[in-house]
């Protein structure tokens, strides 16, 4: 696996968000501001149209340091959701009705309270989603359990696996994780994950392999289910198309391979009134690890909060305010209402 | 700028040639967008295609286009270099194939 440090270990000048956000407003020619074409096409001010899904990012610590994280994640971050923290996650949902919880980190599952959080979650009748980068399960004894504990707690897996030949999944992610992503899978389908006759979700995520942008879901989704089940006997239920973001390790990749400009330029062109319109931060809100609270976690990586009376701190939490909320825009939202759009469930129209 | 006959930004200028003729240009892009949905062949069997096209006819703007495409819409390095390939037999067969054209006459010719 890659050594690779994060931006905030490298001491890079891209881990401040300041400077992100300066680069996104002023560091290119010829792209409007995103507010500019949401108003063009009556979307402005953004408000949300409901609240289903509280995604919680748990902690930035990961077993993998892939060049395109917009967390900036690694082995090299420390910083994880206290318990307290997590007791106000569950109070908000114990009181409200919001019936999806969709655990992200990092790799959540390094968290040591990890399982006791999703086993009161689930008391709680709440659908789990937990974002597994797979190589988890394999890469020490004490994770071997997980496609087990997962299946009892019936948590929904999405799993990144951003293509289906090992080289270009370990280009983005590190060498071995193709073939460590594909053990995982083959021991999460054993318990009945992504299996015709079982109600055990296992949804993969592709996201492009560099500066580009995804092609059709519904095509990609049948060249992986044809190519994994054909080398590899692998059953998956769908396939997520996401678009890489132009924040954090992945502008510093647009930014240092010299391809920034002409990838805004071509998020900007794809630009689809019909993805804006389900665009997730519209029924998403997105916890920090120290409690705060963000439209969606691409606003949290940028250190844009939750835009409410009642303050941006899940202690604040006020569904109504929040319902009422405008959602913050900045340019790095035309990567979600790029072609098809882009969400952390794939395509928007 | 350098002075090219080539300049890649004019790739993103090519509907610009309805400038000069309006009515061609626009059934030539619909025609074109048409021809590039998904049919009896897939987007990315097509993009291959107009990969390796690319290269017969030596397009710089279509080469860039095409493995642009062809990347987005799943393809691989060793398909698209497969494509080539295919191209680089073709004219390089069609080329060949003229030996037989050449032997013809110069059996005619010589003793
Ligand atoms: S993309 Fe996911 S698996 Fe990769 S470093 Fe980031 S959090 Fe970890
Ligand atoms: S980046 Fe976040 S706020 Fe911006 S459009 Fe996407 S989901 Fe919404």
């Amino acid at each position: 696996m890659t050594t690779m440090r994060s931006l905030q270990g490298q001491g890079h000048h891209l881990s401040d968000t300041f400077v992100q956000l300066d680069v996104l407003n002023n560091h290119h020619a010829g792209i409007p501001p995103f507010g500019a074409r949401m108003e063009a096409i009556g979307l402005s001010p953004l408000k949300p149209t409901a609240i289903d899904t509280l995604q919680v990012n748990i902690g930035k610590m990961c077993n993998q340091t892939c060049k395109h994280c917009h967390v900036d994640a690694g082995p090299d971050r420390k910083e994880m959701m206290t318990r307290e923290i997590m007791e106000h996650c569950l109070d908000i949902l114990r009181h409200h009705a919001i019936p999806t919880v969709d655990i992200t980190g990092g790799a959540p599952e390094m968290h040591p309270e990890f399982r006791w959080f999703v086993g009161e979650i689930r008391k709680l009748g709440k659908h789990i989603i937990d974002r597994c980068n797979l190589t988890i399960i394999r890469a020490n004894k004490k994770y071997h359990d997980l496609p087990d504990f997962l299946a009892r707690h019936e948590v929904g897996v999405v799993s990144s696996l951003p293509h289906y030949v090992a080289g270009r999944t370990d280009r983005q992610r590190g060498d071995g994780v193709f073939e460590a992503s594909i053990e995982a899978l083959t021991l999460l389908n054993r318990v009945g994950y992504g299996q015709e006759d079982s109600s055990l979700q296992l949804n993969l995520v592709y996201n492009p392999t560099g500066a580009f942008l995804p092609g059709d879901q519904q095509q990609l989704e049948a060249d992986f289910k044809r190519i994994l089940k054909e080398q590899y006997q692998i059953d998956f239920n769908n396939l997520y198309a996401i678009t890489n973001m132009p924040i954090s390790r992945f502008l510093d990749y647009l930014l240092s391979s010299g391809n920034y400009q002409a990838y805004m330029e071509k998020l900007l062109e794809s630009f689809n009134p019909a993805a804006a319109q389900g665009l997730m931060c519209r029924n998403t809100l997105s916890v920090s690890w120290d409690g705060y609270l963000y439209d969606c976690d691409f606003n949290q990586m940028l250190d844009m909060k939750v835009n409410t009376l009642a303050g941006p701190h899940i202690k604040d939490f006020d569904l109504e305010a929040l319902t009422d909320r405008e959602i913050r825009i900045d340019q790095h939202c035309y990567g979600c209402t790029a072609g098809a759009g882009s969400s952390c469930g794939g395509e928007t129209v | 700028m350098e002075k090219t006959y080539y300049y890649p930004e004019d790739l993103k200028k090519f509907g610009s040639v309805r400038e000069f003729q309006p009515e061609l240009g626009e059934k030539f892009f619909n025609y074109y967008n048409s021809v590039f949905k998904e049919g009896a062949l897939t987007q990315r069997e097509k993009a291959l295609i107009a990969l390796a096209v690319s290269h017969a006819v030596q397009c710089p703007y279509c080469i860039d286009a095409y493995t642009s495409g062809s990347i987005e819409k799943g393809a691989t390095e060793e398909q698209m270099m497969e494509a080539v390939h295919v191209a680089t037999a073709i004219k390089g067969g069609a080329a060949l194939v003229h030996g037989v054209q050449m032997m013809n006459k110069a059996k005619s010719i010589l003793m």
